[in-house]
């Protein structure tokens, strides 16, 4: 299986994301910012966590119209897994991928912390091997972490399953507790905490999704 | 008048930036005329005692440097030790004093972006930071600004540029009310044949400026460092630098890949005295001359005169010397990255630094002239009232109640849960933290390193009211505790680093606190056979005349070599035993008690038994082959209190509560309070006793039962069946929780 993880400049989780998921049994390549190959040999493209473009103007507002988004998006749309961690769900919102933006967190701090995620849907390529109200340890690092969006989008979005993960205890003020949330058609996920620093230390609950991904991409080409 | 860059200088110029008439008188006689306003410049900084060390070289001889791991020690921009397997770490702490009371956001900002170049300047690729910060106290209104905007200036820098903080010392104390203390450590990870080294080396090589523009923030910030602060410090605020770590990510990761592809020929951060140091220093390593051209460098400003570019300290800046054949794939690596890299001159033979501007010299000068000013010869005194120090009244202390000694400790700044300060820190990014209590040692495992577990664990450490009260057992003490910590987790300590922080050289009592604490570092290296490879000092650290107590910061690493579970480091069950672990009764001079009960600095601090030391050390790392969950915490302020309080606040139990044993004829402030080094508190399953006393024995190590962890959340202490103090865990814990919240 062949992922691609973007490097946008000041991204600063792009390796440890290449290491868990080459530990997970993907084949992992870099792309570049600049850049805008066709990526559809990829399973998975990811946007890692990070502070790109310094997080100058506004968190993920410039690397959203960096060349490589233009892959990304045209990927997306062709139905491609796309998943954003923490910087990487930033983008996403900054890019239109996926709905609402994240703004500081209301106690106005970098937060550095585990923290214990509640699993709120389970159908959808991310969390498939997961139970609705399973917990998830996962460590969270980000000053720009409270998700915000207006009523009716939530209420939509709880609809049709889109948010996935939530806040046991909220730490940074987000709309109804969202951690991580896809698209409508379940191809494009983000999430504000970091699976890829809980596959192998600290805590193995990142392999869940690991597998998962693993899992759904097995049935769609079988 | 207008002061031009080739104004002849005078002797009152040169004593207006900092150069005495001797060291000015010198500088003409070897040249042979007077130098210009610019060369002038150029000696002012480096004659500083921040570039120079004119006041303390002399006593770094005294630091044993060698050992089979040591592939670079003290001279260089860091220390360098193999840990095996190809692989290498780069490790050195610098201090951001002055800058962090101007403008603390900033300057300690600037400083984590300093240390962080001294690193991969080395082809290191930084994975791991620690910080030792002194603050003043409450009574100094700026206090709670300062601990705000050196927190958060640390986090921005080090969070965006991806490197994990993991561990440090945070120490409140109102000698640092105008001069707080900010050490920043960096370690990074290097393949052997990935080295460089700041070396200007082969003529007709190219000298090429890397990395963000240059412009007049910073000027003559070396010197600013070097002289006391005056109440008036605050007018300084032109001379802090800012920082941007986006620009600093962008120069690391084209530096690392400039110096992967090979190349580089040498390469160095432009910290302190900019251009200035870097450029001689590179020169001077490799015996070389440089030409420069100055119009040539890249600026953010207009018409900046020859001076301002030589002296700024504008950061995210590299000086590297390459080939003239590697020039171009060097530049486009830096493009790629969207970094100018720009030729500025060329490497020649010879021993002069020769500088144009405008098609005139402005610079012309021999680089040893400039590199090796003459040293001072600074007299050392022994404090007078130093017997005063040492004096407390222990019996005013016997005859107070227990309670009352244990509520002023509790209450004291000091006794703090360091977690609002450390969350601001992103401990985990790199994916390689498995140990982060912050004021415990801290774990990185190698993911970098295929096929064998090598785990790295760090701390820093240093009591400044020992230093203060026996300098040479503060510098013993320091060094003494970050092994343990480092032995604790089940590392073998491999090297250190030093950060010494201290008042005015030109005050007798200054030198001599900055000799003896050597001697106290060097003879607990010694005894331990750890390698002092790099070094930073930071005289100057006083305000109206008042130097801070003296301040011998320690950064220490140890090395990892078996994949074993880490110990835990709280009371993971409410059925455990609890030991002690070396002295069974510590000594209360120079303690946390005897400052929060004499509200003063007091007492004579024991020695550390440096081969007890040694024994306990062994002993840790052998407790780590026996297969049993325990968990270890070093005992230093506050004593075996605060310890094992700070172990039950960790607890995963709500309810926890543990009692305590005093022996019948033991000194029960000596023993819940003392702080001789070296004592470890442990806990175990109570079937592991037995064994444990057989190995404390056989290793000559002094074990004692004192007592076992509860399910009711209150501190017991008995002695002779006799309860003789009592607390409640639950509140404790929030005076210990919200202390340091207040600053946030």
């Amino acid at each position: 299986m062949k992922a691609g993880v973007v490097t946008f400049p000041g991204s600063n989780c792009d390796e440890d994301l290449a290491y868990a998921l080459s530990l997970s049994g993907f084949e992992v390549s870099s792309l570049w910012h600049k850049d805008s190959p066709d990526l559809s040999e990829f399973k998975l493209v990811v946007l890692p966590g990070g502070f790109s473009y310094g997080d100058y103007l506004r968190t993920g507002a410039m690397a959203a119209v960096s060349p490589i988004m233009q892959s990304v998006k045209q990927f997306a749309g062709q139905g491609g897994l796309v998943l954003g961690i923490c910087n990487g769900l930033q983008i996403l919102c900054e890019a239109g991928l996926l709905p609402g933006a994240l703004v500081r967190n209301n106690s106005l701090k970098f937060i550095c912390k585990d923290v214990a995620l509640n699993v709120e849907d389970t159908n959808n390529p991310w969390t498939s091997h997961l139970k609705k109200n399973d917990t998830l340890i996962y460590p969270i690092a980000h000053g720009d972490g409270r998700y915000v969006t207006d009523e009716p989008s939530y209420n939509a979005m709880k609809e049709k399953g889109q948010i996935l993960l939530t806040y046991k205890n909220n730490p940074n003020g987000s709309a109804h507790d969202i951690a991580g949330l896809c698209n409508e058609t379940k191809n494009v996920f983000g999430l504000m905490p970091h699976p890829e620093r809980a596959t192998d230390l600290r805590s193995q609950d990142g392999k869940k999704i690991w597998s998962s991904i693993l899992n759904s991409l097995k049935e769609k080409s079988a | 008048m207008k002061i031009l860059d080739t104004s002849p200088s005078t002797k009152e110029i040169a004593r207006e930036l900092g150069l005495s008439t001797e060291e000015y008188f010198h500088i003409c006689k070897n040249l042979e005329r007077n130098p210009n306003y610019a060369e002038l410049g150029i000696f002012s900084a480096m004659f500083s005692e921040h570039c120079s060390y004119k006041s303390s070289r002399k006593y770094f001889k005294r630091f044993p440097t060698t050992g089979k791991r040591v592939l670079q020690g003290p001279g260089e921009n860091a220390g360098i030790l193999d840990i095996g397997n190809g692989w290498a770490v780069a490790f050195k702490m610098e201090s951001h004093n002055h800058p962090s009371f101007i403008e603390p956001y900033q300057g300690a900002a600037t400083g984590v972006g300093g240390i962080l170049r001294d690193i991969f300047t080395m082809g290191a690729r930084p994975i791991a930071a620690m910080n030792a910060l002194s603050f003043g106290t409450l009574d100094f209104p700026r206090t709670p600004e300062i601990v705000k905007g050196v927190v958060k200036g640390i986090g921005d820098y080090g969070n965006c540029v991806g490197v994990p903080t993991v561990a440090g010392q945070t120490f409140f104390h109102s000698c640092f009310n105008r001069n707080p203390l900010v050490n920043a450590f960096t370690l990074g990870l290097v393949r052997h044949e990935d080295i460089y080294r700041g070396s200007a080396s082969g003529a007709g090589n190219f000298v090429v400026y890397v990395g963000a523009k240059t412009g007049r923030d910073g000027v003559h910030g070396a010197t600013m460092s070097s002289k006391e602060f005056s109440s008036e410090g605050e007018l300084e605020r032109p001379t802090v630098q800012v920082g941007d770590p986006f620009t600093e990510k962008l120069l690391l990761e084209a530096s690392i890949e400039v110096m992967k592809a090979k190349l580089v020929v040498g390469i160095q951060d432009m910290g302190a005295a900019g251009l200035t140091s870097s450029s001689f220093e590179m020169a001077y390593r490799a015996k070389t001359g440089l030409e420069l051209n100055l119009d040539l460098i890249p600026t953010r400003e207009k018409e900046m005169s020859a001076y301002e570019l030589l002296l700024s300290e504008s950061q995210e800046r590299m000086l590297l010397v390459c080939t003239p054949e590697n020039y171009e794939k060097l530049e486009a690596i830096y493009s790629k990255w969207d970094l100018h890299a720009v030729k500025i001159g060329t490497v020649i033979e010879g021993n002069r630094v020769m500088m144009t501007k405008n098609g005139e010299e402005v610079v012309n000068l021999p680089v040893e002239l400039v590199t090796d000013p003459p040293m001072a010869d600074r007299p050392s005194n022994a404090p007078s009232d130093l017997k005063q120090r040492w004096f407390f009244d222990r019996n005013k202390m016997l005859v107070a109640s227990l309670d009352s000694k244990f509520q002023s400790l509790v209450e004291d700044i000091n006794f703090g849960n360091p977690a609002p300060l450390v969350e601001q820190y992103d401990s985990m990014v790199g994916n390689r933290t498995q140990s982060d209590t912050f004021d415990d040692s801290a774990v990185l495992r190698l993911r970098d390193i295929k096929n064998k577990t090598l785990k790295l664990a760090m701390k820093a450490d240093c009591n400044p009211r020992v230093t203060w009260l026996n300098p040479r057992e503060g510098g013993r003490r320091a060094v003494a505790e970050a092994a343990l910590n480092v032995a604790l987790q089940g590392a073998t300590p491999i090297g250190v680093t030093d950060c010494l922080n201290f008042g005015s050289p030109e005050n007798p009592e200054v030198m001599w606190q900055f000799q003896e604490a050597i001697e106290g570092i060097s003879e607990t290296c010694e005894a331990l056979k750890i390698p002092v490879i790099s070094g930073n000092v930071s005289f100057y650290n006083e305000t109206d005349g008042k130097p801070v107590h003296p301040m011998p910061m320690i950064g220490l690493v140890g090395l990892i070599e078996e994949d074993l579970r880490l110990p835990k480091n709280n009371f993971f069950s409410t059925q455990l035993e609890l030991g002690l672990l070396g002295v069974p009764e510590g000594g209360l001079g120079g303690s946390m008690l005897s400052f929060t009960w004499f509200k003063r600095d007091c007492g004579k601090p024991e020695d550390t038994d440096l081969k007890a030391l040694d024994r306990l050390l062994k002993f840790c790392l052998k407790l780590k082959e026996k297969k049993m969950a325990y968990a270890v915490h070093d005992i230093s302020d506050g004593g075996l209190v605060t310890a094992s309080l700070e172990m039950a606040f960790r607890s995963p139990h709500d309810s926890i509560g543990f009692e305590l044993e005093i022996p019948r004829e033991t000194d029960v402030d000596g023993f819940l309070f003392g702080e001789t080094c070296p004592r470890v508190l442990i806990a175990y399953e109570p079937v592991e006793r037995g064994d444990l006393e057989n190995m404390s024995s056989r290793a000559g190590v002094p074990f004692l039962h004192i007592g076992q962890t509860t399910d009711h959340h209150e501190l017991i202490v008995k002695q002779g069946g006799a309860k003789v103090l009592k607390a409640d865990i639950k509140s404790l814990k929030q005076k210990w929780d919200s202390r340091w919240k207040m600053f946030f």
